[in-house]
């Protein structure tokens, strides 16, 4: 069993490795450059990967969250723990990433319009929910009260996603009616780059399971 | 050009940086399940070497 695991940690790794390999090569060497913004806007194929994977993992841990309130199951709290510390780190990326976007472009690093206000109350719901797990000793009681405070936090993911489709806002909207606003070249690269994200954030997803699950049989064999 | 490098500086400096962090949780259980284990180990180890 534990040989499998292995293999099966490795071959995720490998293929994350592969996959992020292929998609720094597409966005640096084959994705055509932007007519108007030039190279800048390659950050644009990190940039949204980046956000759509903090809304995946967000949202892992909101329905495990939801999975731990109706079954008890120490399993979908771990899981709810590991997916919503993982979404932090990648919507901190895409806040960043696009905030060197918007000095280039807009010529500010970050102005409260209603996307970028959003995303600031979206990191800041998630690190008080890392927070508020770590306040509390009881295993039950911070198990029940992350859930809740998990489903109601995710209420800002679907508010942050329509910010820019519901307020006016100085915001790129790059996907709208079904379709997309970018050529077909700049598509593939951009799939290929959320692909790479993806598998990454379900490599480090299962690591990250496996280190929760080896700390919490330290607290029960006594530790601390 | 030196947005793109810096934002892609940025992004995996906060992936490795996250990694690190999370490799060093692991070396940090090891250590802590080693530990338990000998505990465990010492008491059992005795009793059978008092049965002896």
């Amino acid at each position: 069993m534990d040989r499998w695991r292995h293999t099966h940690h490795s071959v995720l790794w490998a293929l994350s490795a592969v996959a992020i390999g292929a998609a720094l090569f597409l966005v640096f060497l084959v994705a055509p450059r932007e007519a108007v913004m030039g190279d800048v806007q390659r950050i644009f194929y990190f940039h949204v990967p980046a956000a759509w994977v903090g809304y995946l993992a967000l949202f892992v841990s909101f329905a495990a969250s939801l999975l731990y309130l109706l079954r008890r199951e120490s399993r979908w709290d771990r899981l709810a723990l590991c997916s919503a510390e993982i979404g932090l780190v990648f919507i901190t990326q895409g806040i960043i990433t696009g905030s060197f976007w918007a000095k280039a472009t807009w010529g500010v690093w970050w102005t409260w319009e209603p996307r970028l206000t959003t995303s600031a109350v979206l990191w800041a719901i998630y690190a008080s929910y890392l927070t508020l797990r770590r306040a509390m000793d009881e295993q039950d009681r911070r198990a029940r009260v992350a859930a809740v405070y998990s489903i109601l936090g995710f209420v800002a993911v679907p508010i942050n996603f329509m910010a820019i489709r519901w307020w006016r806002t100085v915001h790129p909207l790059v996907f709208e009616g079904g379709g997309s606003n970018l050529s077909p070249a700049m598509l593939r690269v951009l799939i290929s780059s959320i692909v790479a994200f993806t598998l990454f954030y379900l490599t480090v997803l299962s690591f990250r399971l496996r280190l929760e699950w080896a700390h919490e049989q330290v607290e029960q064999l006594g530790y601390r | 050009m030196i947005y793109l490098f810096a934002a892609y500086f940025v992004l995996w400096s906060i992936t490795l940086g996250y990694l690190f962090v999370l490799g060093g949780r692991q070396r940090r259980l090891e250590q802590q399940l080693a530990s338990l284990s000998d505990a465990r180990a010492g008491p059992a180890e005795a009793a059978r070497e008092g049965a002896e």
